[in-house]
């Protein structure tokens, strides 16, 4: 198929961007989107031009590396994949596609479509984590935990840091993210002894980055690569009130 | 001082801080709309005048009237601080951004229905409360009787009712979440409730208004 890309063209965080179009034919519909993408870069390099920056690793919707807004869409079109697991398919012969990076205060654009998304990595920082020494590997019983709660804390550990819930979000609100780890964390017996300071230095690091509050649109939910709930959502602002009561 | 300052500083206090106040003010609708049924009894007002003059005249109503409009304020305060906060947080917005297919449409208009039940609200006040409290009207009955004899006096009230309706429609079950009580367990009874409140109370008090003009 043929398509017409409007891509944005950014030289580094402090230039203009500007959108540039591009033409692209024999888009076979069984390639990813970022196959696609290869295509224009070679394309690109044949004729000495500067190719387009994107960010992408393990391209099986696991690493959480790549990502961009697709016609408007978080990782595009459909529901449950990141940009790696967009297939042409989705797309018909003559379709024009507009292509941005994630945009966000919180999110400085790099070049192009790659951001730089090192603020998760700082709130996580702050105490995304257990600080207990847990030594080496305890017996799998030793612990008890319902069965519930461990489903609940796996589901929110599925979450893989892409940032599409920002990018998604009418607020640039990373509640998402941040709900996901203080759930993966705080349901289980390891985590819970730190739920309170957990909660209360995560939010404040979220805000310190330049992230929205939550006006419950849960478009996060809906273009989360991981299918994450936003009933994660509930939990920290559950866990934020115990915490400050 | 913990809680203050992490209320008045935090993102999800100033949240919590929206719900508690939005909830505040659900409650008083319920007051509103129950009283007002005393308009449907078809003795010429006097039930509903007798009503209404308690409602302005007892001291524990008056007592919780002004908290009601600190309330409404507050609602709005904390409204507007995270609006703009919010909008400052994308510095350069999508060329294309379709939200329709994420997101409810109440959810979309939360912003542009607060302002219209704003200007309602103003309106409302001039027009009964205003008028009884300031100017001395006394039959609150009388009042009501002439407004919604005017055809577009009746029409804006219906479609201000549509705009809470609305309003409510999100920001009912988005309180819960906020709080944090939104989950499977609490899920059925908390949209039993935003039924009550998005749809029958907003068709109760747009009933009033067609009623009386319908027999005017």
């Amino acid at each position: 198929m043929k398509l017409n890309l409007k891509v944005w063209r950014q030289q580094n965080n402090s230039a203009k961007g500007k959108f540039v179009n591009y033409k692209i034919d024999d888009v076979s519909e069984h390639m990813s989107f970022l196959e696609m993408l290869d295509v224009l870069n070679e394309e690109l390099i044949k004729k000495s031009e500067d190719t387009i920056a994107f960010d992408h690793d393990c391209r099986e919707g696991i690493c959480g590396s790549c990502g961009f807004m697709i016609n408007g869409r978080a990782h595009g079109p459909g529901s449950g994949i990141a940009t790696c697991q967009l297939h042409m398919r989705s797309f018909k012969d003559g379709d024009t596609i507009i292509i941005e990076p994630f945009r966000a205060e919180g999110f400085p654009v790099i070049k192009d479509l790659m951001i730089d998304r090192s603020a998760f990595d700082r709130i996580l920082q702050v105490g995304g984590y257990i600080s207990a020494k847990t030594g080496g590997i305890p017996d799998g019983n030793a612990i008890p935990i319902k069965k519930e709660d461990s489903d609940l804390s796996m589901d929110a550990a599925a979450c893989i840091g892409c940032g599409a819930c920002v990018a998604a979000c009418p607020n640039s609100s990373a509640m998402l993210f941040v709900s996901a780890k203080i759930s993966h964390l705080g349901l289980l017996p390891q985590g819970k002894i730190e739920n309170d300071e957990r909660v209360i230095k995560l939010v404040a690091q979220m805000d310190e980055e330049k992230f929205g509050s939550c006006s419950n649109t849960y478009a996060c939910e809906a273009e989360c690569p991981k299918e994450i709930s936003v009933t994660n959502i509930a939990r920290l602002n559950k866990y934020f009130i115990k915490a400050n009561l | 001082m913990k809680i203050v300052n992490s209320f008045l500083t935090s993102s999800v206090g100033k949240k919590i801080l929206m719900s508690l106040t939005g909830l505040f003010l659900c409650s008083f609708l319920i007051i509103h709309v129950s009283g007002n049924l005393l308009l449907f009894k078809n003795d010429n007002g006097v039930s509903f005048d007798l009503y209404s003059h308690f409602m302005s005249t007892n001291l524990i109503i008056r007592t919780i009237e002004i908290g009601l409009f600190a309330f409404i304020l507050l609602h709005i305060y904390v409204g507007l601080l995270l609006t703009f906060t919010n909008r400052k947080l994308r510095p350069k917005n999508y060329k294309k951004y379709k939200l329709s297919e994420t997101t409810t449409f109440e959810s979309r208009i939360m912003r542009l229905s607060a302002v219209l039940v704003l200007i309602f609200l103003i309106i409302h006040l001039r027009t009964f409360w205003f008028e009884a409290r300031f100017l001395g009207a006394t039959s609150q009955y009388k009042l009501i009787l002439t407004s919604f004899s005017n055809l577009y006096y009746t029409g804006f009230y219906i479609f201000s009712m549509l705009l809470l309706a609305m309003h409510l429609k999100h920001g009912f079950q988005s309180a819960f979440q906020t709080l944090g009580i939104k989950n499977s367990n609490y899920n059925t009874i908390i949209n039993i409730f935003s039924f009550i409140f998005w749809f029958i109370i907003p068709i109760l008090f747009a009933s009033m208004p067609i009623y009386i003009f319908l027999n005017k």
